[in-house]
C-alpha cells in the first residue's frame, strides 16, 4: 500500500508511527456529507416510521411487521420478488459469462465495440427502454405481427404481462452489471495459465473448466451479486411488462406510499427489503471479498 | 536414479526415457523460422539434440529464443522449417500433446492450486490412478526438497521455492523435453547460483533432454553440454563452452562470451603467411586460424585474445623477439588487485585498450601505473575472425 503523509509531521516520532490522515481525504468530507444527508437520514427516517406510523393506533411497535407478515399476499410478493431476482441473474450469468469470455479473446478494438454494445442501454432511460420492450412484446407488437403475417401462429403468443417479458426487460438492463465484473477478473486472468495448462497436457476445455473458469470465478461471483441485490429493487420493469403476478415488492411499497398513503406499512416494507438485501450481502460476504465485487478487483 | 522414471523408465541416470531408439535425436529443428508483422524473430535454426542433453540458448534480448522455445512447445506456430521431437514431426500437434514440459519465466503456477495440486495437475490430464498421482508428487516434492510444503499456495512460497514447484510439475511427468525459458532471472544472484547447479543436478539425474534459454553467458558455462549463441533470429555458434571460449567463430561471439581484447585492423597475406596489420602495427595469425577464418587478402578483421593469455614484460625483455610470439607496445593505465588476480588496464599506442588478467603469487613483476611495458601473446592463444564493422 502507498504510505500516506501524515498531515502533522512536526514530532518525528508522530510521523514514524504512521499517517494520521491524509490531506487528500478531506476531499470525502463532502461526498460522505452527501451520503449522511440524502440517504443516511431518510433511512433512519424510514426505519423509525416502521415503528412509529400505524394506520390504526396500537401499543405495539411491530405492529406493522405482524400486519406485513400476517398477509398472505405480502409473503407471495415477497417470495416473487427473490424468485425473479434469481431468473433475472440467471439469465445475466448464461448471457454476460460467454459475452465477457468473447471480449477477452477478441482483439482490443473488437473488444472496445462489444464493450460499447453491452453499455449501449445506458444511453437511453430505464424508462424509454422499457416502454421500448412493451413495443416489441404486446399482441400488436413487433414479434406478435411478424408470426402472425408470418402464419406461425393463428393468435398472439403471450409475451407482455409474463414472467418471460419481465426476464427479458430484466436481463437487458441489468447485463452490463454481470459482464463487466466478469470482463475486469478475465482480464486480468494471466494468458500464460491457460498456456501453462496446455503445456502441462490439458486439451482446450480441461484448460479451461480446471484453469481459466476457476480464476474468473471472482468476478462471477461479483457479477451475480450484484444483479442479484439490484434485481431485488426492481419496480418500473415487473409494472410495465409484467402480469399482476409478477408484482415485486418495490410496486407494493409505492403503492402503499402513493396510493394508501400508509407511510407505515411502505416503511416496513422497505426495511424488510433492506434487510433481506442485507442479509444476502452478509453470506455473500462469506463466500466473496465484497470489495472484489464493488470494484478495486485486487489480486492476491 | 529416481524412482520418478515410473514404470516406463530406463536404469542408468543419463540414458533415454525411450530406450527403444537411443540414438535417435531427442529434437530436430530445420530452417526454423518465425516472422511478425514487422521483425524477422527467428531466421533460419538448425539444431539438432541428442537425448538427456543440456543445450542452452544463449543470446542478447530480442534475439529469438523465447520464439524458438515456443514455437517447440507449440504456443507460437512457425513461419518456415520443421520441429521434430522423438523423430515425429509436430507441425500440426498441438501443445497438449506434444508432451513437453516448460518453466515460464514467471512459472505460470495456477495460483487457486495448492502446491501439490499444481504438480498433480499434469499427472490428472494423463488420467493417472489417485494412488500413482500420490506417490508421484510426493516423488516431485522430495526431488526439490520441499516436502513439507505441497499444501501450501503458489503465493504463500518465496520466489526460490516457486520456482521448484514448477520445475517439479515440469518433471513429473516425464516429458520427452525440458523447456526453461530464463527460469532463474527473476531470483537474486546468491539463489540464482545455488539453483542453477540444482537445476543441472536434477536435470542429469533424471536424464531429461533440456533446451535452456538464458541471456547470462555464466549461467550458460555452468549447466550447459552445448551453448547455442543466438543474434538477430540465428545461430551464430554451436558447442560446448570451451570451443566458444578458445575459437569463437566471429566477433559477437568472441565479445560475448566471456572478457575480450579485441584488436582490429585488415588481414594481410605475404609470403610468410598471414598478418593483421594496423598501421605500422602488423601481428602474426597462426596458420590454422587463417584457414578457418579464410579472409579475402585486406579485408577488414580482428584478433581476439583472452586476458588471461595476455603477458606483460619489460620493454627490453628477450620474451618481445621471441619466435611465435606477438609483442606491442604499450603503456599501464590502471593496475588493479582483486584478491586472486591482478588485472590491468593499458593502452596501446594506436589508442586501442587491452586487459591483462595474472594471477598473484605466480612470482611475476608487478607493474604500476603509467609504466611502459611490452604486451606479448602466443600466436596459437589469438583468435582471426572478421570484423563486420571494419
Ligand atoms: N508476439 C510478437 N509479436 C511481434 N513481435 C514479437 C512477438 N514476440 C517476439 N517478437 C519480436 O521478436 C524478436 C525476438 O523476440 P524473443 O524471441 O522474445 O527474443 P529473446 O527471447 O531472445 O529476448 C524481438 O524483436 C521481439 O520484439
Ligand atoms: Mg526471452
Amino acid at each position: 500500500m502507498r504510505q500516506l503523509r501524515p498531515v502533522n509531521a512536526r514530532s518525528g516520532r508522530r510521523s514514524r508511527e504512521g499517517p494520521i490522515v491524509n490531506r487528500w481525504a478531506l476531499l470525502a468530507i463532502l461526498p460522505i456529507a452527501f451520503l449522511g444527508a440524502f440517504f443516511l437520514v431518510p433511512l433512519v427516517v424510514v426505519s423509525l416510521r416502521s415503528v412509529t406510523d400505524f394506520a390504526k393506533p396500537t401499543g405495539d411497535a411491530f405492529a406493522n411487521y405482524g400486519r406485513f407478515f400476517a398477509s398472505a399476499a405480502n409473503l407471495r410478493v415477497l417470495g416473487n420478488t427473490f424468485w425473479v431476482a434469481t431468473l433475472s441473474t440467471v439469465v445475466c450469468l448464461a448471457l454476460g459469462y460467454p459475452y465477457a469470455y468473447l471480449m477477452n479473446i477478441v482483439r482490443p478494438r473488437v473488444a472496445g465495440l462489444l464493450l460499447i454494445a453491452v453499455l449501449l442501454p445506458f444511453w437511453s432511460s430505464l424508462l424509454v427502454r422499457t416502454y421500448a420492450w412493451q413495443v416489441i412484446l404486446r399482441d400488436t407488437g413487433i414479434i406478435n405481427t411478424f408470426l402472425l403475417d408470418s402464419k406461425v401462429v393463428d393468435e398472439p403468443i403471450p409475451l407482455i404481462r409474463t414472467t418471460l417479458g419481465v426476464m427479458l426487460g430484466m436481463s437487458q438492463i441489468l447485463l452490463p452489471f454481470m459482464v463487466l465484473p466478469i470482463y475486469a477478473v478475465m482480464r486480468r486472468i494471466d494468458p500464460e495459465y491457460t498456456k501453462a495448462a496446455a503445456n502441462l497436457g490439458a486439451p482446450p476445455f480441461a484448460a479451461f473448466r480446471r484453469v481459466f473458469l476457476p480464476l474468473s470465478l471472482p468476478g462471477v461471483l461479483a457479477g451475480t451479486l450484484l444483479v442479484f441485490v439490484l434485481a431485488l429493487g426492481f419496480y418500473i420493469t415487473p409494472a410495465l411488462l409484467g402480469s399482476p403476478k409478477d408484482t415485486m415488492i418495490s410496486q407494493f411499497i409505492a403503492s402503499a406510499v402513493q396510493q394508501r398513503l400508509d407511510w407505515g406499512i411502505g416503511s416496513t416494507m422497505a426495511v424488510i427489503l433492506m434487510g433481506l438485501t442485507f442479509a444476502v450481502l452478509v453470506i455473500a460476504s462469506r463466500f466473496i471479498r465484497l470489495r472484489d465485487a464493488f470494484g478495486s478487483l485486487e489480486e492476491s | 536414479m529416481s524412482a520418478l522414471r515410473g514404470s516406463t523408465g530406463a536404469a542408468g541416470g543419463a540414458t533415454t526415457d525411450r530406450p527403444d531408439q537411443p540414438d535417435r535425436p531427442a529434437l530436430v529443428l530445420r530452417g526454423l523460422a518465425k516472422s511478425f508483422v514487422d521483425v524477422q524473430a527467428v531466421d533460419g535454426v538448425d539444431l539438432e539434440v541428442r537425448q538427456g542433453e543440456f543445450v542452452t540458448l544463449l543470446g542478447p534480448s530480442g534475439s529469438g529464443k523465447t520464439t524458438t522455445l515456443r514455437m517447440i512447445a507449440g504456443f507460437t506456430r512457425q513461419s518456415a522449417g520443421t520441429i521434430e521431437i522423438d523423430g515425429v514431426d509436430m507441425t500440426h500437434v498441438p501443445p497438449h500433446r506434444r508432451d513437453v514440459g516448460m518453466i515460464f519465466q514467471n512459472y505460470a503456477l495456477f495460483p487457486h492450486l495448492t502446491a501439490a495440486q499444481n504438480i498433480a495437475f499434469p499427472l490428472e490430464m494423463r488420467r493417472a490412478t489417485r494412488s500413482e498421482i500420490k506417490r508421484r508428487v510426493a516423488e516431485a516434492l522430495a526431488l526439490v526438497k520441499l516436502e513439507g510444503l505441497g499444501s501450501r499456495y503458489p503465493r504463500q512460497l518465496s520466489g526460490g521455492q516457486q520456482q521448484r514447484i514448477a520445475f517439479a510439475r515440469a518433471v513429473v511427468f516425464h516429458p520427452r523435453l525440458l523447456l526453461m525459458d530464463e527460469p532463474l532471472g527473476a531470483l537474486d544472484k546468491k539463489l540464482r547460483e545455488a539453483l542453477q547447479l540444482e537445476v543441472m543436478h536434477i536435470s542429469r539425474q533424471l536424464g531429461a533432454t533440456v533446451i535452456y534459454v538464458t541471456h547470462d553467458q555464466e549461467e550458460a558455462l555452468v549447466m550447459s553440454d552445448r551453448i547455442a549463441i543466438f543474434s538477430r533470429g540465428r545461430i551464430e555458434q554451436l558447442g560446448r563452452g570451451e570451443d566458444l571460449y578458445d575459437r569463437p567463430v566471429s566477433l559477437f561471439v568472441a565479445d560475448f562470451i566471456g572478457e575480450s581484447n579485441i584488436l582490429r585492423g585488415r588481414f594481410e597475406r605475404d609470403g610468410e603467411g598471414g598478418w593483421l596489420a594496423r598501421g605500422n602495427l602488423r601481428w602474426r595469425v597462426a596458420a590454422a586460424q587463417e584457414d578457418r577464418a579464410a579472409l579475402s587478402d585486406g579485408s577488414a578483421a580482428a584478433i581476439v585474445v583472452r586476458p588471461e593469455r595476455l603477458r606483460i614484460v619489460g620493454l627490453n625483455d628477450p620474451a618481445v623477439a621471441a619466435p611465435g610470439v606477438n609483442a606491442v607496445e604499450a603503456s599501464v593505465r590502471d593496475a588493479l588487485y582483486l584478491g586472486s588476480i591482478r588485472k590491468y588496464e593499458l593502452m596501446l599506442p594506436d589508442g586501442q585498450a587491452a586487459t591483462v588478467r595474472r594471477q598473484v603469487g605466480g612470482g611475476e613483476r608487478e607493474w604500476q601505473s603509467g609504466d611502459r611495458v611490452g604486451l606479448i601473446w602466443a600466436v596459437n592463444d589469438a583468435v582471426l575472425v572478421a570484423d563486420p564493422n571494419g
